[in-house]
């Protein structure tokens, strides 16, 4: 018997749909990348850029794989999101903090410098990309605000009306990535210590409610971006403010 | 190959058993879903298998661990690079729902649901002869939530998101339905030794 009428429907719908189609092609291909320019961020992270003359072009949000090959043939590959918004400059840029032990970041925190060519291969993954197109409402901790970022930039460049929100979580102001680009979009929220007059504090349901109560003509997409312990948390808060389950992305750095 | 100048690497571990490409995540455990950890009690839990086969039918918690138990321990992938050595999962062999519900003959491949709705497809083969399971014990206690508990599906040997959390149940095809990854550029089968990643690999 085939069975068609009575299948299963799950009781919570998450089953959020890419956004875009990603290109086989560009996610297959192993591109050489050159380092034009290093900028110091905070104490722990910095912003690489690089040029891809062949890159095909991203949305913001998503991310890339990047190697690095040592002499012994051994070679250590990581998914980063990008941070610059889409443009045709055949440049991309990514910030990354200084990982204890970590050989990749290690790598270009300690030897890299412009010249020194690496190897990338992307865009990759339509999920967590946000083609500029419904209102976002975006929350990110640490070095998850870098696909924000790039939420953000595309939405200034490209002078957009769509509603765009951030919250944004550092450990304190020395710790805050992209500081000097936020504008009347952002929220921060410092945990550990803040700027005087700010209160210092874990991301909480206040921060959260007044931007649920604007809701946008149909509704925020929310995007998610940290630790697995932000993400749980955030993406609570979310849930318990009334923000739809199918309308949450995550993304989880490990 | 294009050597990186000045890149040596963490020191060289010869392990066969590490696939191409990754690395030994050690004691850590990243979590990497893209959804809301859903809250979900053993009560609410339920598995199902349809679509081709003989008899479709669901299995509560307790049913479900009314069948022969069954042990996995070995190694786990993730396509973000991580490998995890020395896992033990307890559950029940996929096999054990399967000689239940009896697929035909034409089928060959299965689409595996989450009770958040997410997907993954996997060929018919990949599921059974004892390489996979319904998992909902890690190192002796209960799976959390937030690695899939209270019951995820295991497929140990084909990169980790093929073994989907939260698992609802299976839906027995004769084609290849691309899940939800797969839909968003990853591989379609996602072996781990032939570091089938993305699409096209």
């Amino acid at each position: 018997m085939t069975e068609t009428a009575d299948t299963y429907t799950p009781r919570t719908r998450f089953a959020v749909p890419g956004r875009i189609a990603v290109s086989e092609q560009a996610a297959t291909l192993w591109q050489t990348a050159t380092i034009t320019e290093i900028r110091r961020e905070t104490p722990h992270a910095a912003t690489f850029r690089l040029a891809v003359p062949d890159w095909t072009g991203h949305l913001p949000g998503q991310h890339l794989m990047l190697r690095l090959t040592a002499g012994d043939g051994y070679v250590a590959q990581r998914h980063y999101s990008i941070a610059s918004a889409p443009d045709d400059s055949g440049h991309i840029e990514l910030t990354l903090d200084h990982v204890d032990g970590g050989e990749v970041s290690g790598w270009f925190h300690t030897v890299a410098e412009p010249g020194d060519t690496v190897e990338v291969r992307g865009p990759l993954s339509g999920f967590f990309a946000w083609p500029g197109d419904r209102p976002a409402l975006l929350l990110g901790a640490g070095s998850g605000v870098v696909p924000l970022m790039s939420m953000v930039r595309h939405h200034r460049a490209r002078g957009l009306d769509v509603p765009l929100r951030l919250l944004v979580s550092a450990r304190s102001p020395e710790e805050f990535v992209y500081a000097r680009e936020y504008g009347a979009e952002t929220t921060p929220v410092f945990t550990r210590s803040a700027p005087e007059g700010v209160v210092v504090g874990r991301m909480a349901a206040a921060h959260v409610a007044p931007l649920l109560a604007e809701q946008p003509p149909g509704g925020w997409e929310a995007y998610v971006c940290g630790s697995n312990g932000f993400a749980e948390h955030a993406s609570r808060l979310l849930v318990a403010a009334g923000q739809p389950v199918d309308r949450i992305r995550i993304e989880r750095f490990g | 190959m294009n050597v990186t100048r000045g890149f040596t690497g963490r020191p060289r571990v010869h392990n066969e058993a590490l696939p191409p490409g990754q690395y030994d995540a050690g004691d850590d455990w990243p979590v990497l879903s893209a959804e809301v950890t859903p809250d979900l009690t053993p009560a609410e839990w339920s598995f199902r298998v349809d679509g081709l086969v003989e008899e479709p039918r669901s299995w509560s918690w307790d049913e479900a661990h009314a069948l022969p138990e069954s042990v996995y321990e070995g190694d786990i992938h993730c396509v973000t690079s991580w490998s995890k050595f020395g896992v033990r999962f307890g559950g029940v062999s996929l096999d054990a729902f399967l000689g239940v519900v009896r697929p035909h003959v034409s089928a060959t491949h299965v689409v595996a649901y989450s009770h958040t709705g997410y997907t993954t497809n996997l060929p018919l083969a990949d599921v059974t002869g004892g390489r996979a399971w319904i998992a909902w014990e890690y190192d002796g206690r209960p799976l959390t939530p937030e690695h899939g508990g209270p019951a995820r599906l295991l497929v140990p040997h084909l990169y980790f998101w093929k073994s989907a959390k939260w698992i609802a149940g299976l839906r027995v095809l004769d084609r290849e339905e691309p899940g939800f990854w797969e839909q968003n550029g990853y591989h379609a089968r996602g072996n781990p030794w032939e570091e089938q990643r993305y699409s096209g690999d």
